[in-house]
């Protein structure tokens, strides 16, 4: 995506599993819904802080769910965005065949 | 493959009670589906068989297979109002419906799922049902892992008791649920959906043996915990979500954030999966795969972040 400041391209990086876009021209920063407050939320509670709790869902589709703090750091722990494009490293169900047909 | 002489016995009746209801063109085809320590099932042709857990009580299973005889729509019904008795064992009778194929993940019905359950959630309990089997089955997996680790330690263990002795009396079965009213499955997972009649008939949801009176958020769990252990896709745990919100299913809000009523029931079956998965590495003795990994190592985030934190605001 370009940025919409000064038009140069943004390259994606991710920061503590939260994915931000950066600005490669005037380095600003680009964060999707809810990542701010996902980032926020990393930050208490490694500073043993409250945290932050989440924003209301926006009316959005196709919504990405949120995630526990204690989830697959694939998920940011606590990721509430609505990215479409996804994170690497996860598999498509990887138990299936296996974990989610036992009990 | 020896027969023991339960799973011989079982093949017979299940084939008598085959030709009962269909003497003349039955194909004969016969397949045992599950011969586990709590479960002996077997297939003639249409007809199913089950032996269920040697420690079932007949006084509760026979509220169950009532209810389920009673919701056609979301339960299959037993072909047999009533269990029989088997060498000790009580037996029920099934149509045979089509499994999920595990050989498939695009086509694993999880929508299909999600509206079962929240019919099943509305719907009002019948009378004298026992509570839903839930939490009682995690005690159970943890005993296992207790009982597994006696005979040689692993790393998994500590982490794991740690997130199990974190949640809440009512999540571990030592005290009762606060919910004593919704209709629950009490295990739901991709094992418990057929389609009656198969090949393609509509999903119905089996195995009444943990249904049961509870909190309705512990049949979502399931499906909660693999989504945060990253083992279901966030696409996949999308769809079976907003499949139950339009079914007006009442285990969450019908908006915002699903996580503070799905928390503890969530954690409490990660830490099911993960001490069944390390009770059984142990006893054979073998590593944890990557995904058996996955499930212990969410057990050991669990305990940075308290679920009294979550739960407060489920009340």
């Amino acid at each position: 995506m370009q940025c919409p400041k000064c038009h140069a391209p943004m390259h994606t990086y991710n920061r503590n599993g939260v994915q931000i876009e950066q600005c490669s021209g005037c380095r600003g920063i680009f964060l999707d819904y809810g990542e701010l407050e996902a980032l926020t939320r990393l930050e208490g509670q490694w500073g043993g802080g409250p945290a932050v709790p989440p924003p209301p869902a926006a009316p959005q589709y196709p919504a990405q769910p949120g995630a526990p703090a204690w989830g697959a750091p694939q998920h940011g722990g606590g990721h509430y965005g609505g990215h479409g494009g996804h994170h690497g490293g996860h598999h498509r169900n990887r138990g299936f065949g296996h974990m989610l047909f036992s009990s | 493959m020896t027969h023991h002489p339960l799973l011989t016995e079982l093949t017979l009746r299940v084939r008598t009670e085959a030709h009962s209801r269909d003497p003349a063109t039955c194909p004969c085809a016969a397949a045992t589906l599950a011969d586990r320590p709590d479960a002996t099932v077997v297939r003639h042709a249409r007809t199913v068989a089950k032996a269920h857990a040697p420690d079932t009580v007949a006084a509760d299973l026979a509220p169950r297979l009532t209810a389920a005889a009673h919701l056609p729509g979301i339960l299959l019904p037993p072909l047999r109002p009533t269990h029989v008795d088997l060498h000790g064992r009580l037996v029920t009778f099934w149509p045979y419906g089509e499994p999920v194929d595990p050989e498939d993940p695009d086509a694993a019905p999880w929508e299909p799922a999600a509206t079962l359950l929240a019919r099943l959630h509305r719907t009002p309990a019948p009378p004298g049902l026992p509570a839903m089997r839930g939490p009682a089955k995690a005690a159970l997996a943890v005993a296992r892992l207790l009982g597994a680790a006696r005979q040689d330690h692993h790393p998994a263990l500590a982490p794991v008791l740690r997130a199990w002795s974190a949640l809440p009396s009512w999540a571990r079965g030592e005290s009762p649920m606060r919910d004593t009213t919704t209709l629950c499955h009490g295990d739901l997972h991709l094992g418990q959906l057929v389609r009656h009649p198969a090949p393609d008939g509509p999903w119905r949801l089996i195995d009444v043996d943990d249904l049961g009176v509870g909190e309705p958020a512990w049949d979502l769990a399931r499906p909660a915990a693999w989504y945060a252990c990253g083992l279901l896709s966030p696409e996949d745990w999308a769809l079976f979500l907003a499949a139950y919100r339009a079914g007006g299913g009442p285990a969450v809000p019908a908006d915002g954030d699903p996580w503070p009523a799905l928390d503890v029931p969530a954690r409490a079956l990660t830490v099911q999966t993960a001490a069944r998965a390390v009770a059984k590495a142990i006893d054979a003795g073998r590593p944890l795969d990557d995904v058996e990994r996955a499930v212990v190592d969410a057990c050991d985030r669990m305990s940075s972040v308290p679920p009294e934190l979550a739960d407060r605001f489920a009340k």
